[in-house]
């Protein structure tokens, strides 16, 4: 009926040393999340709580083999590499070779954007931290997804659904939509190919890196639907739906239309409203085809026989939720349903019209656009290192040297939550998830909170001997409403263990 | 009934968009446009890294997720 349900998103960050293309990307990441922690996480270090965590548990109902499994999809053992819980109820932390920000939970797309970019200012703070040493080289980091290399890392949205939905369902319904969704929220790439052997610019940053229509993994063979399963939730009530086909993006409104939009689209399929079948003919090529065309006029062929571009398969989509919504909830439809729908529509009308006239909102047709510009002024070619710099330099996080940034302050790139919100967000929780519970606790009681994890805060209490837990397994309970004045009431650890236990 | 109040914003944007055009108009801001394209990527090439080809080449991922 809504855009609002539990959602939140993990970002892994491109890394480098400058000047040290040799250098250790787990040390160099390390670096990172231990110039952040040292700084801004007070006296003790909460660890995260690995207890809950099972990466090989499987949507479709089994469980991966430990020893079959690659090292790399192996992430709830503790590496020792560095891991924070931070007061905004978010996780810093060292993934594989990058670092990584993964938000708290938050029910609005709105609130997506504020705690996505409040973690480009903990990257930020970090960055400037880290290279702040004697001696040290800077560390630079991109919010992109791929080196044009070969070697690709995530953007991942998760998505909390009902349990009772079926798993098919949501395949069926979900991989057309998927196919599509990059003309709205691609981040836009120089180079095609997972290596980006051949010149030439795409829509999706990610999309040459999916090669199967469903699976577990998320490093070999990456699959459009992912079926990782840990609902760090009541699993008998709810799944996570793990999101890793998306692009890293920087422009509010992609973030914004990315999560608004998958969410209407699950929520018709939670409620069985869609009927139609949009299965498209070879979903991962036609992936790679709709990334492939900027142009925006290519044809994908339906399962049933019929042909249309990506923009008219999300139309469909729109039309179906402008349904779903008028039928569910009319005229008392909430004001950010709505302005999805309609930023959504005005989106596709004006892509298709005249796509540059995206060129403020969107983060592919904004780099489009400038490398155009380069293109024309300069004479360039595809193949020149200078518009593969572009690309590259977009997603720059510094705002004086990072051209998404620049833009944004030339005014030629649009906002949609001012700063002083998203400031406030890299030390503060949503008030509405279990977050604000994790996030308080942490700033409250930084010396007495041992470890937590999404669901739950691990006390070590004077007069305790052994650690004291608490769960966290609601998402929707621990919110300012419920705890709120409890927090602000009780001045110690204890106290609030008491007072919760009694 | 959304499809119908679609084609009437269009068609009332499309309405605006016709009455402004004429050439003087065209021409003046085609300059106009020339010169803030001009001042965006001056600006551009003043933050950007020096040595393209290096700087792209020495950009070494490992894999993530």
């Amino acid at each position: 009926m809504s855009v609002s349900r539990v959602m939140g998103t993990e970002v892994e960050y491109g890394i480098s040393v400058q000047g040290r293309p040799e250098a250790n990307p787990m040390h160099a990441s390390s670096q990172i999340v231990n110039a952040y922690a040292s700084a801004q996480v007070a006296a003790r270090r909460a660890r995260w709580d690995f207890e809950e965590e099972s990466p090989l548990r499987d949507a479709r109902g089994f469980d991966m083999s430990r020893s079959s499994a690659d090292a790399s999809q192996l992430t709830d053992e503790d590496v020792g590499l560095a891991n924070v819980i931070l007061t905004n109820g978010a996780r810093l932390y060292v993934d594989h070779a990058h670092p990584e920000y993964s938000s708290p939970e938050v029910t609005t797309p709105l609130d997506v954007v504020t705690w996505e970019k409040a973690g480009e200012l903990v990257m930020l703070r970090a960055q400037q931290l880290a290279s702040a040493r004697d001696g040290t080289a800077p560390i630079l980091l991109y919010k992109n997804n791929t080196d044009n290399k070969g070697a690709s890392y995530g953007a991942h949205e998760n998505y909390l659904m009902r349990r009772s939905t079926p798993f098919q369902e949501i395949v069926k319904h979900l991989i057309p939509f998927f196919v599509s969704r990059p003309v709205v929220c691609g981040a836009g790439r120089v180079g095609i190919g997972q290596d980006g052997r051949r010149h030439d610019f795409q829509v999706s940053q990610r999309a040459d890196f999916f090669e199967v229509e469903v699976g577990l993994e998320t490093t070999l063979k990456r699959p459009i639907i992912n079926t990782r399963d840990e609902p760090h939730a009541d699993p008998e009530r709810w799944r996570r739906l793990h999101v890793i086909v998306g692009d890293a993006n920087l422009s509010e409104t992609s973030i914004y239309l990315k999560a608004g939009t998958t969410s209407l689209v699950l929520a018709m399929i939670e409620d069985g409203f869609i009927h139609q079948d949009l299965s498209v003919v070879s979903p991962v090529h036609a992936l790679h085809e709709v990334s492939h065309d900027p142009t925006l006029k290519h044809l994908l062929t339906l399962a049933d026989g019929r042909r249309m571009t990506a923009l008219e398969l999300q139309r469909i989509y729109l039309e179906m939720a402008q349904d779903y919504v008028e039928k569910h909830t009319g005229d008392s439809t909430d004001g950010q349903t709505r302005d999805v729908l309609d930023r959504w529509g005005s989106v596709l009308d004006r892509l298709e019209r005249d796509l540059w006239q995206c060129a403020e909102e969107l983060d592919w047709v904004a780099k489009l656009k400038l490398l155009q510009q380069y293109r024309d002024r300069d004479g360039l070619d595809w193949s020149d290192a200078k518009l593969h710099l572009i690309d590259l330099q977009y997603a720059d996080i510094r705002p004086e040297r990072g051209l998404y940034h620049r833009l944004l302050a030339a005014g030629r790139m649009r906002r949609l939550v001012d700063p002083d919100t998203t400031s406030r967000a890299e030390s503060t929780p949503p008030d509405d998830t279990r977050a604000y519970f994790r996030g308080r606790c942490l700033s409250q009681y930084p010396d007495e909170v041992a470890a937590a994890s999404w669901d739950s805060v691990i006390f070590d209490l004077p007069g305790h001997d052994a650690l004291q837990r608490i769960p966290t397994l609601d998402p929707l309970r621990g919110t300012k409403q419920h705890v709120g004045q409890l927090l602000d009431t009780c001045r110690t650890a204890g106290e609030l263990f008491t007072t919760l236990t009694r | 009934m959304a499809q119908e109040q679609k084609h009437s914003r269009r068609s009332s944007e499309d309405e605006e968009i016709a009455a402004d055009v004429n050439e003087t108009d065209v021409a003046a801001r085609k300059e106009s446009l020339d010169d803030d394209v001009d001042a965006i990527l001056d600006e551009i090439d003043e933050v950007l890294e020096s040595n393209a080809e290096d700087f792209v080449k020495s950009f070494i991922q490992k894999g993530g997720e």
